[in-house]
Order: C-alpha cells, then structure tokens, then sequence
C-alpha cells in the first residue's frame, strides 16, 4: 500500500486536516509557555480533561459531546491555576500540581462510579485521531479559528509579556488579561489534543516543537514559524508512519518530535 | 518656566505591613536629572515601581504629566530600564531590533500592529545607541553592557520625555558605565529628557545628575547639590567628608 492510496481514506483525510490544525495550534502557544516557564500547564490541565471525560463517560455522552463538555470544566480549572497563584500566594508549578492532581483524582473515582475504564476512555488517554468524527473535526476547525485570530490579534502583546512582564506593563499593556487570555488559548487546544495524542502526551505536543525550534531560531517570529512547521511534520509524519506500521498515533507522533528535537540540539551544538 | 511633570504628594508604601516609604513628598520639573540615592532597602525601587504603576499605591498621591497615576495610560512618554529584567532566560530567541520595538508598543491601541514609522523609530534608536550593526543578534547573545545599551534603545524608541532607570550600571564594567553616564548626560542637555536615575553610588552620582533625591525610606534630602552642599543637616547626615566628596565630584 503506497501513499497516494492511503490518503484516499476519509478517516485518514479528516485526521490529517484536524491534526494539522491542533499541530499549529500547539507549537505556536507551546513557544509561549516553554519562555515564560509555564510548559507544564498543558499537563495539568490535560490532566482535568481526564476528568471532564470521565464525567462525559458517566453519563454515556457522544465523543463529540465528550469534548464540548470537556470545554467549560478546562476552561475553569485554567482560570483556577491563575486564581491560586494570585490569591494562595504559591508559585504557578504548585497551583498547577493542585488543579492536575484534582483533576486525575476525580477522573479516577469517576471512571471507577462508570463501571472501571474502559476502551473508549482509553483512547481518550492515549489518543486515537483516526476516529475523529467529521463532527469533531467541524468544532476542530472553529476553535482553530477563535484560537489562532486570538493569538494572531494579541501577538506583540504576548510577545511583550514572554519577554518581560514589567516592561510590557510599563508599556501599557494589560498583563494580567493577556496571562488570562493565554492559558484560556491553551485550555482550549489541550481539550482539541486529547484526541490526537491522548490526555497522557498533551504537553509533550505542546512543548516538543517550541523547544526544537528554540534551539535554532534567530528571531521570535522565526522560532513561531519553525515550531508550527516542525509541528505539523511531527504530527502528519506520524499520522502516516503509525498507519503504515500499525502503531499508537500520538505516541508516534511524539517520538517524532523527540527525533526532531534531538538532532535540533545537536545542529545548535554544530553550528556554535 | 519649568513645569512639574512628575509630583508625589504623601507617599507612603508598606510591603506585607513593613513599612518601605513614609509620607514622600516632592515634584520633579521637565529637564531635571535626579539621583535618587539612598542605602539599600531604603525604598528607591519601590518609589519608582510606585510611579510607573508596578506597586499600587494605597496611601499618597502620584500625578504624571498631570494626571493621577491610576488613570495615566501615556505610556510612550516615559521610558523605563529596570536594574535587570525580571527573570532574564539568556536563550530568549528576539533579536536585538524586535526588543528595540517592542518599546512601540506604548504608543498603540488594539490592535497593536507594527508599520513602517515604527520600522523607522528603531532604526533611529538604533542609531542612537550606536547599535545598528548588532541589530540581528540574538538579546541573550550580547554582552551585559550591550544588553543594556539595547534596553536603553527600547526605553528611548519613543523619545520619551522621562527617562526612568533603575541601577542600569550594575554589572557593567567602569568603562562601559561612563559611557553609559555620558549618553545620558547628553540627551539630557540636548533634548531636554528627564531622567530620573536610581543608584547606590552616593559618591559619583554628582558627576551627572542636577538634583539629588536622598530616601532612607523617609525622604532625607530633595534639592539642589548646591543646596546639598550648604546643608548643615547633610553634614550631619553623611559626615563632612562624605558631603564634601560628593559636592566635589559635582
């Protein structure tokens, strides 16, 4: 079976288009979150995701609607991370521990309260994007949208707050708005990446990317640009490696990334 | 005349319930250079977080350019250079020019879009800290004094009429540091920017600033050096060799 066969499969079609589109969406907010040290968040709170899934299981919800309930609940905890940061007077790494360690918690007694886990809830934790309905891939392609015009409108302000908070306060922006905005952007796309790499490798997307491109941009919008493109390579690379050799998807697709982040540390290295 | 453009009137700041600053009150005019001097811990940074709004003020009142504090949203007319930048990461992947602009932003509203006045604006920052030709380097590449003089274009890219630095010498070596002095020195004389300049250096700070500021979390002196130097109550505050040291590196 060569590729131009493979690609006549609409699953594979739909799983290409939705994970090109989660993949841009992670590399360019993993960038972000790796230079303002905030590269866990997407663990923590693809960690509540488990947790809003196993909800949505309980209560026999459709995978489309699995990931529409998953919305408000990630939505929420990534605005409780900010609240305990500012009102706990802790640092984000234990305001984030707190919320993800809540929300594995309530993942685990309510699996247990809907019969243990079963196989779809696995395919949530470990990912399973060739089962992307055409449904999923509609409300992928919207949130793609709200996210990517969000982060495209907001760009030199985010940029400003990555650099230094203070400065960019002192230039009138709004620091504690855009921090909001930017965890509420990741909370988002965590919820669109559970399907592609599962719950368990969410971060890894979010982070691998940015950091290979870290290692050899030179400008800030060459280090976005790079971790998009390395992003999407992983992600279809991956797509298309794992069907050929009958692998998990997301694990493949991050072992991808790590490849590409090996050989980006070395050819930094090289080129010094 | 001179006009006050920066007036602070019964300042008080507490940390925790600690008291840092208590009941400052002074104005600065257009055209002044100030060194604001004073041990450590004596409220200096705290003073100026407090004026460019990075400490709320609860008790005392900041105006800016005439306009309380709270409610002042020209943010290009005041550059700011921190001691150091809050949490500094040397791989941070900007290029010299794009921190330069990102110094612009205070003069834009949402969306914030660079174009070409801004392009226009860096270069001549640029240039004016003779840092044209690093321009493509990587911030995290440049040496500390570099990295200063790059932080100093940002905070000049709008040609602001205060010039707010907090310790900028801190790590840079003598030589550098003069430099750094005589720049400031300059475009104080030539266009007229208020600089207010933070340092724990008594001693030298009368080799360039007009005015000086004393804060031992009280403010102990605010005048003239001329009228530092006359001050029978400076010479009991700093000794009268100390006060003789600083009239004469004046």
């Amino acid at each position: 079976m060569n590729l131009a066969d493979i690609i006549h499969y609409a699953f594979l079609q739909r799983a290409l288009l939705a994970g090109t589109l989660i993949a841009v969406l992670c590399s360019i907010l993993g960038v972000f979150l790796v230079l303002r040290r905030l590269s866990l968040i997407g663990d923590g709170l693809s960690h509540v995701t488990f947790g809003s899934v196993a909800l949505a299981m309980l209560f026999n919800f459709q995978s489309v609607y699995t990931t529409i309930a998953a919305i408000p609940c990630v939505l929420l905890s990534a605005l409780g991370i900010l609240k305990i940061t500012e009102k706990a007077r802790i640092y984000g790494d234990a305001a984030i521990g707190i919320v993800s360690s809540l929300g594995i918690a309530s993942g685990i007694l309510l699996a247990s309260l809907a019969g243990g886990f079963n196989v779809d809830l696995f395919s949530y934790l470990f990912g399973n994007i060739l089962s992307i309905s055409p449904t999923e891939l509609l409300v992928t392609a919207v949130l793609f949208v709200v996210v990517l015009l969000t982060v495209a409108f907001l760009y030199n302000d985010l940029f400003a707050i990555t650099f230094d908070e203070e400065l960019a306060a002192t230039s009138g922006i709004h620091v504690d708005r855009i921090n909001a905005i930017l965890v509420l952007l990741t909370a988002l796309t965590v919820v669109l990446a559970m399907k592609v790499v599962g719950i368990m490798l969410i971060s890894a997307l979010l982070i691998l990317p940015s950091v290979s491109a870290l290692q050899l941009a030179r400008g800030f919008k060459t280090a976005i640009i790079l971790s998009a493109c390395l992003g999407v390579v992983s992600v279809v690379g991956g797509i298309f490696l794992s069907f050929i050799l009958n692998l998990p998807t997301g694990a493949t697709i991050i072992i991808i990334n790590f490849l590409f982040f090996t050989v980006a540390f070395f050819a930094r290295k090289l080129l010094r | 005349m001179q006009v006050d453009i920066i007036t602070i009137d019964g300042l008080s700041f507490a940390y925790q319930g600690s008291e840092v600053l208590h009941n400052i009150t002074c104005a600065i005019k257009a055209g002044d250079y100030v060194g604001v001097v004073g041990p450590n811990g004596s409220g200096k940074s705290t003073l100026i977080r407090c004026l460019l709004g990075l400490n709320r003020v609860e008790q005392g009142n900041i105006s800016l350019f005439g306009i309380p504090q709270a409610a002042f949203s020209a943010w290009d007319r005041i550059g700011f250079l921190p001691q150091g930048l809050q949490l500094f990461n040397p791989n941070f992947p900007a290029t010299v020019e794009e921190i330069v602009r990102l110094g612009r932003l205070a003069k834009k509203r949402f969306p914030r879009r660079f174009n070409a006045t801004d392009a226009a604006a860096t270069a001549q920052a640029l240039e004016l800290m003779g840092i044209t030709s690093i321009k493509n380097k990587l911030i995290g590449e440049l040496s500390g004094g570099l990295r200063q003089r790059a932080l100093l274009a940002r905070a000049l890219v709008n040609e602001p009429e205060i010039l707010i630095l907090d310790e900028p010498t801190t790590a840079l070596d003598p030589e550098t540091r003069e430099g750094f002095y005589a720049t400031l020195k300059d475009l104080n004389a030539s266009k007229g920017t208020t600089v207010l300049l933070i340092t724990h250096d008594s001693s030298t700070v009368g080799l360039y600033a007009s005015k000086l500021l004393y804060l031992d979390k009280k403010m102990i002196f605010y005048g003239s050096f001329k009228e530092f130097c006359l001050s029978s109550n400076m010479t009991e505050v700093f000794g009268p060799q100390n006060q003789h040291l600083i009239c004469h590196r004046h």
